[in-house]
């Protein structure tokens, strides 16, 4: 077969994965139960076979769980956003659709991104150019350029801590370094 | 469960009552949001977002009902699921609304996206005259003579 072969260090975050959602359909998480899973997600990851989703090989446990906390705050901050603005706005809310471009290029970074943004206050993916990594986002409620600059800020501030967490050691020392100008730039 | 009028039976019945209370009142904003929204990826705005949190909360809740370790893993596995793919759901809608022109573009501040799908309609066209021009006719019908605005744009 011409496919590629999946290392298994690649596949493992999957398998594990599998493995969990098996315990937790069974509801009985004893290694026996856990044993056959595991067998069932391997005979499964080679019958339905996907391209490996590429992962960095790094992930920073210790930017992740704040960024986790800061997430569900703002699930609920969204929520209550769009309740508002339901309720007292309805048909005459004003959107914008902004094209925010970021600075990584690795499928990943960019689902992951437009994963969040979906899920963070007046943001909505409309469209994705993965040949320059652009996101177009639909924003609610954004009535002029200041409302588009601050949407646009927080996919960017949103992607760079997800890099920060998940990214590859390349794209970490490019925000790293990016940070390094913008200050000088700022202080100069 | 056997219900014994202990001070953590109380708490807990208590806190189980305020996050279906608040679960359901997400789900209403949800509602409202579908009904008042003027167009379509508004709206999609009010499916995502509170459904997301009541759907949360309802599901914290059940946690704290059932008190069985083993009902934890599968609700976090329930919401994962959510969170997944809302976000995946809710772009194919707006996009496709976005592709067949369900928006009010005078609702809209700025819309960076129209220039690029004119930019690329236009070139398609271009592409299309130039075909049309040169002898060799069969080149590329069928499929794309469909009109601009469905393939038009980057394409994911």
């Amino acid at each position: 077969m011409s496919r590629k072969r999946i290392s298994f260090r690649t596949e493992l975050p999957l398998l594990v994965w599998l493995v969990v959602v098996w315990g937790a359909l069974w509801r009985d998480f004893s290694p026996g139960n856990l044993v056959f899973g595991a067998l069932i997600a391997v005979v499964v990851a080679r019958i339905f076979y996907l391209p490996p989703v590429e992962l960095s090989g790094r992930f920073n446990l210790l930017r992740a769980i704040p960024f986790a906390v800061v997430f569900l705050g703002k699930v609920v901050a969204a929520s209550f956003q769009v309740m508002y603005l339901a309720i007292f706005r309805g048909p005459s809310v004003t959107n914008a659709v902004v094209a925010v471009p970021l600075r990584s290029h690795s499928d990943l970074m960019v689902t992951a991104t437009g994963h969040v943004i979906s899920l963070i206050p007046g943001s909505l993916v409309v469209e994705v150019d993965r040949s320059t990594s652009t996101l177009y986002i639909h924003g609610l409620n954004v009535r002029n350029d200041s409302d588009t600059a601050k949407l646009r800020r927080e996919v960017q501030d949103t992607e760079a801590s997800l890099i920060r967490i998940m990214g590859t050691r390349a794209e970490v020392d490019a925000l790293q370094a990016e940070g390094l100008s913008a200050t000088r730039g700022a202080s100069s | 469960m056997t219900p014994n009028a202990t001070g953590v039976d109380a708490v807990i019945d208590a806190v189980t009552a305020v996050l279906l209370i608040a679960g359901a009142l997400m789900s209403l904003g949800a509602a409202i949001g579908l009904l008042r929204f003027p167009d379509l990826m508004s709206r999609m705005h009010a499916a995502t977002k509170p459904q997301v949190l009541g759907l949360f909360l309802v599901l914290a809740a059940i946690g704290l009902q059932m008190r069985e370790w083993w009902v934890w893993p599968i609700l976090a596995v329930a919401w994962i699921f959510q969170l997944l793919t809302v976000p995946v759901s809710a772009h194919m809608v707006g996009r496709a609304g976005y592709r067949t022109k369900h928006l009010h573009p005078e609702l809209l501040s700025t819309d960076e996206l129209e220039a690029v799908v004119l930019r690329a309609a236009g070139e398609r066209a271009a592409e299309k005259a130039e075909e049309a021009g040169s002898d060799v006719p069969h080149s590329r019908n069928g499929g794309h003579t469909g009109g601009t605005t469905g393939n038009g744009g980057p394409s994911a």
